[in-house]
């Protein structure tokens, strides 16, 4: 048996970088004036989550400067030295300017960026830029803030029920984003969470949505990618929140709101940018007011709590409020932030603590 | 009262969780009794889904969507049978160049259908029995592939052990050179098991995109093909045990969702880990109690008749 698993490791390896090497070969050669694009993603363009919306917002470009670019992608690139192949190979087929669309692209994408000076490389939610790589990223947070006063003006148990992914800093921040919106409303609002440690497991989401509905939670967020959640909680009759992409259609008496990730104006101003050859390493992290954060319509909800929502939705765009505005307790009770004054963004970015309210433990700590 | 309300809800979880894991298990554990390792169940289960998802989402039929994805996961382990039996190629890289090749022609199958959803297949119900508590729901309330993997398992288990039929079948796996002198066709059989197994794999996706999350979305099997596999190695081959392993994983995958919930304070990362810790543990100790039951003899070995 130990032969045959030796075999499956070493033949599965070589048949995964041949499969990558494969699918990055489908990209098109085309006419030459035209600036070539070049996207990369962790996940299927078929997962109606992170991925899709990507890969909407590489169809937003083509739609607005059609003639001009040609576009490429490649899908399901796991994150790690297949990533740094696939980017390399990107770039030496002709691709100016490429986007590169999760965290763990970063470093491959600095290296391939060091071998490509004239290349202009744009990577996703990370924060290491050189002089041609420029970051970007949304403050989803700020639409987790909304759904957390929605789901505690809603919610008859008191209990929120979160569907957690990864214990990085940009879920972290998610979970206390909703916990400061619910205590706004209901300072006793209780948010239990349970982390499935993947992005997209259909079953194992939906398990999960089970599970915190049988526990009394009847509000269901999440951030992991499928609509899994909220299709079980359609079929348990709870309320619960979309996440990457509108997913009304998965649950038309259950959902909220969801946040929807609308990358389209960002990329499509700056393929703009490198057409123009205004194009220059910046690092961008957008939220409600510039459109990359978009709330779904306010649905299921009595007139009031959606008026709530809607009034908090403009403080947010206007600035007027922002979630992460003190004070602000630790679960120990340390006050990380005063009255008056707001979490900076770097802090924001590394967050690793729960705010007060949350009984939980961060994992690993 | 409530209690049992979500004790039953749990356990119902728990047999959900374990049908998908458990009918694709059954049809790799035919394979490989047979003496054929087909590495390419994911693939047969996702494409099993997809053409699943399809056909019931084109004709409206769930009983359609189901027989498409039988059928497909069935032609797809052609594929596989062609390559490795037929052509003695090795059945590790066919079998995972088949679970490749399935993850490809599944996304392209569902491309059309990403965003759209369909209504869950319904749970069963039968007056009386499913009203009763605890029991009704988690015995008597669940969908018909729940059944369907049941009466299967039964059908495999008595059919190894009991039929002429499965005597020839594990000779062949045992001994394909001595099966084959006796002049039982050895290529012909092993296919024959091959095509049960991608038919069960078929219908394991097919449990997925119509009944337990019923949409469709790539790669939505999420690496149950691959703990499939893992199962049948684990449970010594054997059907019973498969069951029993069956259920254990996705009774301590379900549970631990719910220990989370409960906020004891255990890290989420040991608990995700713990269905495979506890399976693995106790699948071992089960074939370490039960000496000289190892693989099929001929497994992974490929057959060329001399003459």
């Amino acid at each position: 048996m130990r032969k045959i698993l030796s075999k499956i490791l070493s033949a599965s390896a070589a048949l995964a970088a041949g499969l990558v090497i494969a699918g990055a070969a489908t990209g098109g050669a085309g006419a030459a004036e035209k600036l070539k694009v070049g996207f990369i993603y962790i996940g299927p363009v078929g997962d109606f989550g992170w991925t899709y919306q990507h890969d909407q917002g590489r169809k937003a470009v083509e739609a607005a400067l059609g003639d001009k670019v040609e576009t490429t992608y490649v899908e399901s690139v796991p994150e790690g030295p297949d990533a740094e192949r696939v980017i390399e190979q990107l770039a030496r087929a002709g691709n100016k300017l490429i986007f590169t669309t999760s965290f763990g692209y970063m470093e491959p994408t600095l290296k391939v960026a060091k071998r490509y000076p004239k290349v202009m490389f744009e990577h996703a939610t990370g924060y290491k830029r050189a002089a041609n790589v420029s970051t970007y990223n949304s403050k989803f947070h700020e639409g987790r803030y909304i759904l957390g006063q929605i789901a505690a003006k809603t919610s008859k148990t008191g209990t929120i029920g979160y569907i957690a992914s990864f214990p990085i800093p940009e879920v972290i921040s998610g979970i206390n984003s909703l916990m400061l919106g619910a205590q706004s409303v209901n300072p006793d609002i209780k948010v239990k969470i349970v982390w499935v440690n993947s992005w997209f497991d259909p079953a194992k989401e939906a398990d999960a949505a089970k599970a915190l509905i049988d526990q009394g939670a009847d509000i269901i967020s999440q951030h992991t990618d499928s609509p899994a959640a909220m299709q079980a909680a359609e079929a348990r009759g709870v309320k619960a929140f979309g996440q990457a992409s509108d997913m009304k259609n998965f649950g038309p008496n259950a959902q909220l709101t969801s946040i929807v990730d609308n990358w389209a104006p960002y990329y499509v101003e700056r393929v703009k940018a490198a057409l123009d050859g205004t194009w220059k390493s910046t690092d961008t992290w957008s939220g409600m007011k510039d459109g990359e954060v978009v709330m779904a319509p306010y649905t299921n909800m009595p007139d009031d709590v959606k008026k709530m929502a809607e009034e908090t939705e403009a403080k947010i765009k206007s600035g007027a409020l922002n979630p992460f505005k003190g004070p602000i307790y630790k679960q120990d009770g340390t006050l990380v932030v005063k009255e008056g004054e707001v979490l900076p963004d770097k802090d924001i970015l590394s967050m690793n603590w729960y705010v007060k309210g949350i009984t939980d433990k961060v994992p690993g700590q | 009262m409530p209690d049992v309300t979500i004790l039953a809800a749990v356990l119902a979880s728990i047999v959900a969780a374990a049908t998908p894991l458990l009918l694709a298990a059954l049809g790799e554990l035919v394979a490989e009794r047979a003496g054929t390792l087909n590495l390419g169940v994911e693939g047969m289960m996702i494409v099993g889904a997809a053409v699943g998802y399809a056909t019931a989402y084109g004709s409206g039929s769930l009983i359609l969507g189901t027989l498409a994805a039988v059928i497909a996961g069935t032609l797809l382990s052609l594929v596989f049978a062609g390559l490795a039996i037929w052509l003695a190629a090795n059945q590790v890289a066919s079998g995972l160049a088949t679970t490749i090749l399935g993850l490809g022609l599944a996304g392209l199958v569902g491309a059309n259908y990403v965003g759209t959803r369909l209504d869950a297949a319904p749970e069963l119900h039968i007056p009386g029995l499913s009203d009763l508590p605890l029991v009704g729901p988690v015995v008597f309330g669940q969908d018909a592939f729940v059944y369907a993997s049941l009466i299967l398992l039964a059908f495999v288990a008595w059919g190894l052990s009991r039929t002429r039929a499965g005597l020839v079948l594990r000779a062949v796996g045992e001994s394909h050179g001595a099966a084959h002198a006796l002049g039982h066709p050895v290529r012909r059989i092993r296919t024959l098991a091959v095509m049960f197994g991608g038919a069960c794999a078929g219908l394991a996706g097919a449990h997925l995109s119509l009944a337990y999350t019923p949409f469709w979305a790539s790669d939505m099997t999420a690496g149950r093909g691959w703990i499939a596999l893992a199962l049948v190695v684990f449970s010594a081959w054997k059907p019973l045990w498969l069951l029993a392993g069956a259920y254990l994983f996705g009774a301590v995958s379900i549970l631990q969702l719910h220990v989370q919930g409960f906020g004891l304070g255990i890290p989420a990362q040991l608990l995700s880990a713990l269905p495979y810790l506890a399976t693995i543990a106790a699948l071992v100790v089960i074939s370490a109690l039960k000496r000289g039951q190892g693989a099929p003899a001929s497994l992974g070995v490929p057959f060329v008749p001399d003459r």
